[in-house]
């Protein structure tokens, strides 16, 4: 993608439940890239608003799962006057076919941005073989 | 209807139902002159002030500008994506580019004592109203 492309807004997509939710507000699924290498599978996450602490990652059964969520209370006493955009939680789940070392998953954030890298277990990565 | 709600889940509920009947306002209106539509704003009222809020995920701090001026506020910048060298990618919704955005407000306010704040993607524009349009008490004398 060039440098110079204007930027577009991406409309919020809400989550489709499978399950219901005990807990109120909205769940959006956030903007993802994906992308693998030879050690390491990393899931980019867009989540504008979600703090440090309030994400948490899990694998379980070969799905991946994150969820973010926000902080409400710094809206109080806010009325608001135009919008654009609606404000709710993040969640997304992702299938895994590569076998993940569940006890090296790192997780950082920048900007709104999460990274989350499943490194690969040692079986699951590519060998090279020789042919003789 | 905002004032002193302790419990998290109805700040959350009043300000999602808040925000939904709101999209329709025209306190802006054609007022976001010049470029694209992006970054998304959503404007609040504070007391006499107000309040912009900014969604602007995976933007670095210092590609981001900020201008002020009369009753129009600039925001500009670029967002990159980097992936490794090495990298396929397999899925790949977000995207980079550039972004200008005026926002024009219709009322009077002090662009020399906006404030700005930066944090987890979120731009926050705190805009204080001029004092000139402040409602004042009138004294029957």
């Amino acid at each position: 993608m060039s440098e110079s492309q204007e930027l577009q807004v991406q409309q919020k997509r809400e989550v489709e439940k499978k399950t219901e939710g005990t807990t109120p507000g909205r769940v959006f699924v956030p903007v993802t890239d994906i992308f693998e290498t030879p050690e390491a599978l990393t899931v980019v996450l867009e989540m504008p608003g979600v703090e440090r602490g309030s994400i948490a990652a899990t694998v379980e059964n070969d799905v991946v799962t994150i969820a973010g969520q926000i902080d409400f209370s710094k809206y109080e006493g806010m009325q608001p006057l135009y919008t654009e955009y609606n404000v709710g939680h993040y969640a997304r789940s992702f299938e895994i076919s590569n076998k993940i070392d569940q006890s090296k998953i790192s997780a950082q954030m920048k900007d709104g941005v999460v990274t989350i890298v499943l490194p690969k277990a040692e079986q699951a990565k590519p060998r090279k073989i020789q042919v003789s | 209807m905002f004032a002193s709600l302790s419990d998290p889940f109805e700040t959350l509920l009043t300000l999602q139902r808040a925000l939904e009947a709101r999209t329709a306002s025209d306190w802006i209106g054609r007022g976001t002159a010049a470029m694209g539509s992006f970054p998304p704003i959503n404007i609040f009222q504070n007391g006499e002030d107000f309040v912009a809020v900014i969604e602007l995920p995976g933007v670095d701090k210092s590609d981001l500008e900020i201008e002020a001026k009369e009753n129009t506020i600039r925001v500009r910048g670029k967002k990159t994506i980097a992936y490794g060298e090495q990298a396929s990618v397999h899925r790949r919704e977000r995207i980079s580019g550039v972004f200008d955005r005026t926002l024009s407000v219709p009322i009077r306010i002090e662009p020399d004592r906006i404030q700005a704040e930066y944090r987890d993607g979120i731009l926050a524009l705190f805009i204080p109203r001029a004092e000139a349009d402040k409602p004042r008490s009138i004294k029957i004398s």
